[in-house]
């Protein structure tokens, strides 16, 4: 019963994803942005130094990638606001159901839809020079679907404690942007300040970043097995925080 | 109506923090029996359907809905039990039919099921044709009225209603209580609702009426327009003078003089008149009958109207989300 509920959960969010076709392109306009209009723009003065050799485009696409599934994924956590303030929500939390089976959907639904916008990335590589092999891509997008499994755990954590949208729009400027800054996503992690280095060490989007860039680009800066261990480690805390988070709720 | 208890609550109790939003109530609702919740807005109704539904926990007190616990039988609670709410919950993003064939899903339905129910209900809520629309293109009524049939799907033993009829024309009200009327005579469904309409409350089989997180009166609405006092007659006369003597000499009966007529008051006005007006005493010209209302029955019982709440600032809210909602 249980699995079904996730099940529903998953598919809901899935049928409306496929009806908004418009937002699956319209999805494709930031990663476009910057990787041409920031990208080639910078790619004249940066130097990237050390063992990887490619253009400054090419850095970017798994970085760019990254801030796609950061963005879907909160994007879609915060669907359980608008759940709540619109009522649905209701309708699942009076089906014989439990609340954690509702949490456990929303994260799945969200790195399903994250995982699928973050490849759709993938499009721009023949433009900014990156050579695609197939188990690359496979596993690139096994890395979405985990980086965005902590990544909708961590959203719907936050969205449980939000009363309103405006709420959220402030957190996603506090946190959202220098999570992406800091991921490594437009400079490598190194020779930077200390603080900046720390912060770029707790911050989950690094690890996911730094994954994809292997399996893309193979080039890493962390190792890989930590880059995992730490995603892993993280989607299950996040979303056991989010689900004891939301059953506190009501 | 069975003798079946469908919905029992004993000391039911709801705080938050220092407010207390339901004050120890109890009641009792039979299987096939229409249970009306009649107060203003802010009562504690809502918060009591929470409890019901098992959406809010219980501070105190004790709630079985069709014979299982809310608290410790969750559930199988949920299972047996279907909810139309006061915001509409449906997805507006969704079709008619993927909102009930999600639900279906979640209730535990198979495919094949899914489908026959699911023609079932729009059928009954003649909304067949517009299955494949998606529900943001759906006026208020049909919206409400696929809720119902949403909640009908998994074939509920007690269906409760929130303000099911709030923001709908008077002709969409009317519907939607035929159609639950028919619920409870065909399917023998239990039903509680709540509304502050008290001409909607006129349709239920008893009413609890609420004020301040505790009931104040339980009864059918008979029994209860009767505890406010006695139906009021006001004849017109040829000459009221000689109509007060009559009515005194015949009937002991004290009339007394107002504006535009004799007026006095009577137990049971419809079967006095006939008999007054068969014993031909006085000449009269005109007549009006009024009997006691369920807003009299709250007036009497608060010293208020149940209409002078001021809606707070989340009800103007919800008003103008369901009238921008509506308007498509």
């Amino acid at each position: 019963m249980s699995l079904r509920a996730v099940y529903v959960v998953w598919l809901r969010e899935l049928i409306k994803f496929w009806r908004e076709k418009a937002r699956i392109v319209t999805s494709l306009v930031q990663p476009a942005v910057w990787l041409f209009v920031m990208g080639k723009g910078l790619s004249g003065f940066v130097h990237l130094h050390g063992p990887f050799s490619g253009s400054y485009t090419a850095f970017m696409l798994p970085g760019v990638m990254g801030m796609t599934v950061l963005f879907a994924s909160i994007f879609s956590s915060v669907s359980i606001i608008w759940d709540r303030d619109f009522g649905f929500l209701k309708e699942m939390l009076v089906a014989p159901a439990p609340r954690s089976a509702l949490v456990f959907g929303k994260i799945l639904s969200g790195a399903t839809v994250a995982m699928i916008q973050g490849t759709l990335v993938l499009v721009f590589s023949p433009f900014v020079g990156v050579q695609l092999s197939f188990t690359g891509v496979l596993e690139a997008m096994g890395t979405m679907f985990l980086l965005s499994l902590s990544l909708s755990g961590l959203g719907i954590a936050v969205a449980t404690r939000m009363t309103s949208m405006q709420g959220f729009q402030l957190v996603m400027n506090f946190l959202l942007m220098p999570m992406y800054f800091l991921s490594g996503a437009i400079y490598p992690l190194q020779g930077l300040p200390t603080w900046m280095s720390v912060i770029a060490r707790i911050d989950p989007l690094a690890y996911g970043v730094d994954a994809l860039k292997w399996a893309l680009i193979r080039f890493h800066q962390f190792s890989l097995s930590v880059d995992y261990a730490v995603l892993v480690g993280l989607a299950v805390v996040f979303t056991l925080i989010a689900t004891s988070l939301f059953k506190m709720e009501g | 109506m069975t003798n079946r208890v469908m919905i029992e609550a004993r000391g039911l109790v709801k705080r938050y923090g220092d407010f207390t939003a339901v004050k120890e109530i109890d009641l009792e609702v039979k299987e096939g029996e229409i249970f009306g919740f009649l107060g203003p807005n802010g009562a504690g109704k809502s918060t009591t359907i929470k409890m019901l539904t098992t959406i809010s926990r219980l501070t105190d007190g004790l709630a079985r809905v069709a014979g299982h616990d809310v608290t410790r039988e969750t559930d199988e609670v949920r299972s047996s039990l279907g909810i139309v709410f006061q915001d509409p919950t449906l997805d507006i993003g969704l079709t008619a039919w993927e909102n009930l064939y999600l639900h279906g899903l979640l209730y535990g339905l198979s495919r094949t099921e899914i489908r026959e129910r699911a023609d079932a209900v729009l059928a009954m809520m003649e909304l067949q044709e517009r299955r494949k629309d998606l529900v943001k293109t759906f006026s208020g009524g049909m919206k409400r009225r696929l809720e119902i049939a949403r909640g009908l799907m998994h074939r509920p033993k007690v269906l409760f209603l929130d303000e099911p009829t709030v923001g709908l024309d008077p002709q969409t009200r009317a519907r939607i209580w035929d159609y639950v009327k028919s619920l409870r005579d065909e399917n023998g469904l239990t039903i509680f609702m709540t509304t502050h309409y008290m001409d909607e409350a006129e349709h239920c089989d008893r009413i609890a009426i609420m004020d301040q997180g505790e009931i104040i009166a339980l009864d059918t609405p008979d029994n209860l327009k009767r505890s406010v006092g006695n139906d009021v007659i006001t004849l017109q006369t040829a000459d009221d003078a000689q109509a007060i003597a009559a009515l005194s000499s015949n009937f002991s009966i004290t009339a007394r003089s107002v504006q535009g007529g004799v007026q006095f008051d009577a137990e049971d006005g419809e079967t006095f008149l006939p008999q007054l007006l068969a014993r031909n005493l006085f000449h009269v010209t005109s007549l009006n009958l009024r009997k006691p209302t369920l807003d009299d029955v709250f007036m009497l019982l608060t010293g208020r109207t149940i209409r002078e709440e001021d809606l707070g600032a989340r009800d103007q809210m919800r008003e103008a989300f369901r009238q921008r909602g509506n308007r498509r």
